[in-house]
């Protein structure tokens, strides 16, 4: 795991691990840099098959998160994991929409919708 | 049109201070009571348009600058944003909502740019940006 303040609230529900965003603005390249280590431990350290990325309470990311995303979903899809995605504003949504990484990624509404079925 | 602000100023390569910048261009346009839409697109573009400059343009060198101008009317905002590098060809940065690049981690942040601002181009050089926003315009692209 990392140093550094942790951006990421765990929880497990299940056999899922829920990650939420603690940040509003995922802009800053230091501050990507430890939300990716603290993401891709949870595959490479914990061991972590199934988990959900909760944004509601991120109101902007900049395209160098969205190179994080990928590269997390890319590590996941390598461990045989499951990953989904939930909680977006309209407005961040757009941004995947955008740069088509919507037909990337596994996206839900809410976490309940998120959770279902994974 | 009037302008309602303008302000330039060169700020060192260091995204901390282009944050700066970006926090005081965004806050004009909520003071002057822009759409918040308007004042997401823009930040973001700011965002995506000074990390260039600052990484790709002046490559993190820390004894380069990053000019900017802004222009702020009652209904469009105007945005220039030279850095102090080489320059780079548009038509040479691949699309990355190709099916070949769209698990590629970079080279978002043009495509975010030209989606969310309605004016958008380059000098021939490649190191100066102009880009600008009309109030409540949505870009057809």
């Amino acid at each position: 795991m990392s140093t550094g303040t942790r951006r990421l609230e765990l929880e497990e529900v299940g056999d899922v691990t829920v990650a939420k965003f603690t940040d509003k603005k995922i802009l800053d390249e230091g501050n990507i840099q430890i939300i990716g280590n603290q993401l891709f431990a949870l595959i490479e350290e914990d061991g972590r098959q199934k988990i959900v990325l909760d944004f509601s309470n991120v109101e902007y990311l900049s395209s160098a998160a969205l190179g994080k995303l990928i590269t997390m979903d890319k590590k996941v899809k390598a461990a045989k994991g499951k990953l989904r995605l939930c909680a977006i504003r309209p407005d961040i949504y757009e941004v995947f929409a955008i740069t088509k990484l919507n037909k990337l990624f596994d996206m839900k509404d809410t976490l309940e919708a998120a959770l279902a079925g994974l | 049109m009037a302008h309602i602000a303008q302000f330039d100023v060169w700020i060192p390569n260091d995204t901390a201070e282009a944050r700066e910048v970006q926090e005081r261009i965004v806050s004009l346009m909520e003071q002057n009571a822009w759409p918040m839409r308007d004042c997401f697109g823009v930040r973001l573009a700011l965002e995506e348009a000074l990390v260039n400059a600052i990484k790709h343009g002046n490559r993190m060198e820390p004894d380069k600058k990053v000019h900017v101008a802004c222009e702020l009317s009652i209904d469009e905002i105007t945005v220039v944003i030279e850095d102090q590098g080489e320059g780079f060809k548009l038509t040479e940065v691949p699309d990355p909502t190709e099916d070949d690049n769209l698990e590629k981690p970079g080279g978002r942040g043009i495509m975010l740019i030209r989606s969310f601002m309605n004016g958008f181009g380059y000098n021939d050089k490649g190191n100066r940006l102009t880009m600008s926003k009309k109030l409540g315009v949505a870009n057809e692209e």
